[in-house]
């Protein structure tokens, strides 16, 4: 056989004996997981089909996270239908009450729900992270969440599949983000419109590394964005899970349609500039331009990892007297973590607001929404117009240690001067 | 469901789902209501510029971002009928056909579509006319997988059809 790791996993979830990319399947799915969007059209749909029951109520995986606590009436309402629902449908994996929990991608994998070889779809774009598990897994839309409700199951057209070889390490100062801001650039956001990415990296990239690569793979317009197994996942998987998994690796002469390399010391600090992911520029030529906010946090880029370095810049120092720095970890775990390694101290101690584990900055909803021609660099993922706050104002996408080297300096800043 | 007859409107390219739907609407609980802010950060008079016009003729990567399905449904309620488009981002082409809207992929220029044109097309011939400027242009006719999700108008209305 000469399969990739998206057409094995989809051959495996399949009752076809044969795959090729292009032809249309029906998979059995593993895990779906939802958010606010059970609360929006996703109960509407599902109350449609008139049905009484779900597939499998221990195969859905259910938190509130982009507007938690619920700073407004509407998101409280949302919040209400959502809980409303999962509580008739006797949801297992309900986390809805539980408001500290932390943002869903990085929740799911944390709780051992995200395990190798899994098929697993999600009601929002960046459920491709548990690809850094090993996982196939992809954001779908609310009629497709309520066709897995009923069915357990749902059509894919099999994707031709792209490998990124990765290797070296990165330079002082450089983080997964840039890799992956430099490959969205390189490719274009429309570069690999439903195309698995298949990604061959060395032992030596972190589990938290991998995890932002895998969440931006969407932003190239891919479907998928999928790790090999190795020794680091399986020891990431020792202390998140004491389930079995399938860990799943491609045939060795599996046909991909395109071959990247990328040997990653020689990636150097990348910043998107609005409003685009793809409209990067080296941090040289951005250098320099003066910041209202700095945000650190999401999905993206809220982790240790994330958190350590933007310690190590920050201690004893003071974030810039006309800039904001505002911090929010991506789980509860994480956030419990920081205090005792201390590094919320040092956070606060700078002048930073840490929040609790939430979406809300990242797309405008609350805890640092922007006004009107405002400047943000942010660690998170998209900068479009809009995203964080009013129409007019600017976000500038970075690493965790851009980020915070600028909110030091009022502008952005180059995080290797700072390090 | 093959032949649709509308008026051309036309977008530009990477138009997200944020531009569609701007995030500080989702929570909105009536689709009407959230309606009327569709793309208002592109065109502040999007909803009302688009009355008597129904089918979107756009550029590359056509809702890019998140999955939001409010994406299609506001312009399901706008009256679009079709869009036409130089790509799709996949999420927001799966959100389509499974509501039933065509999404056609061609690769298109300004002597071909304006905004205003009338405009034909025979979804299962692969054709489509402008009879405003009279021209016909062929395109990759769908997939049958997708044709059959269009013909049930949509695959919540195919599941409850055939189980």
């Amino acid at each position: 056989m000469n399969l990739t790791l998206a057409e094995k996993i989809l051959l495996n979830h399949s009752r076809i004996d044969d795959i090729c990319p292009g032809e249309f399947i029906e998979c059995e799915i593993d895990l779906i997981m939802v958010h606010e969007q059970l609360g929006g059209r996703i109960h509407v749909e599902f109350e449609k089909l008139g049905l009484t029951k779900v597939w499998d109520p221990e195969k859905i995986f259910f938190i509130l996270d982009h507007w938690i606590p619920a700073p407004t009436i509407s998101a409280a309402q949302m919040h209400q239908d959502a809980r409303n629902f999962a509580r008739k449908y006797q949801f297992i994996h309900n986390y809805s009450d539980q408001l500290n929990q932390g943002i869903c991608h990085q929740v799911l994998p944390e709780l051992g729900f995200a395990r190798p070889g899994m098929l697993i779809v999600g009601s929002d774009s960046h459920t491709t992270t548990y690809g850094a598990f090993n996982c196939l897994s992809t954001g779908i839309g609310a009629t497709d969440v309520s066709v897995v409700f009923a069915t357990g199951k749902l059509w894919f057209k099999v994707p031709e599949s792209y490998k990124i070889a990765l290797n070296g390490e990165f330079k002082k100062g450089v983080m997964a983000k840039d890799f992956i801001l430099q490959y969205i650039g390189d490719i274009s956001t429309k570069g690999a419109i439903y195309k698995s990415l298949e990604f061959h990296a060395a032992e030596s990239l972190s589990m938290d590394s991998r995890m932002t690569i895998s969440n931006m793979a969407v932003e190239t317009g891919a479907k998928f964005g999928i790790f090999l197994p190795d020794a680091r996942l399986e020891k990431w998987l020792k202390f998140h899970t004491k389930e079995s998994y399938n860990a799943m690796k491609p045939d060795e002469n599996a046909l991909y349609e395109k071959t990247y390399n990328y040997d990653l010391s020689e990636i150097t600090p990348i910043v998107a500039k609005p409003s685009s992911p793809g409209n990067i520029e080296k941090i040289e030529n951005v250098e320099g331009l003066e910041i209202d906010q700095a945000f650190l946090g999401s999905c993206t880029n809220g982790r240790m990892e994330d958190l350590r370095i933007a310690a190590k810049i920050i201690k004893g120092k003071s974030v810039n007297r006309n800039t904001r720095l505002i911090i929010t970890p991506a789980s509860k775990r994480i956030y419990q973590q920081a205090i005792e390694e201390g590094l919320i101290e040092i956070f606060i101690n700078a002048g930073a607001v840490v929040t609790h584990s939430t979406c809300g900055a990242c797309i405008g909803g609350h805890l640092g929404v922007l006004a009107s021609d405002e400047i943000c660099i942010s660690s998170t993922n998209r900068n479009f117009k809009g995203r964080m706050g009013a129409p007019s104002s600017q976000v500038y996408l970075a690493s965790p240690a851009t980020v915070v080297a600028s909110a030091l300096k009022g502008k952005i800043a180059d995080p290797r001067e700072v390090l | 469901m093959n032949e649709i007859v509308g008026i051309a409107y036309i977008l530009g390219d990477d138009i997200s789902t944020d531009d569609i739907v701007p995030s500080y609407t989702l929570t909105m609980r009536d689709p009407r209501e959230m309606a009327q802010f569709t793309l208002k950060f592109i065109d502040p008079n999007f909803s009302n510029d688009i009355t008597g016009k129904n089918i979107i003729i756009a550029g590359e990567n056509f809702g890019t971002g998140s999955s939001r399905e409010e994406a299609v449904n506001v312009f399901k309620i706008l009256g679009i009928k079709a869009i036409i488009a130089k790509s799709f981002a996949r999420i927001y082409y799966r959100n389509l056909i499974n509501n039933g809207i065509p999404g056609i992929t061609l690769n298109w220029d300004e002597t071909l579509f304006s905004s205003g044109d009338r405009i034909k097309i025979a979804l299962h011939d692969g054709i489509i006319s402008n009879i405003s400027k009279k021209k016909k242009i062929t395109f990759t006719k769908l997939p049958v997988f997708i044709t059959c999700i269009l013909e049930e108008g949509g695959v919540l209305k195919k599941l409850l059809k055939n189980g």
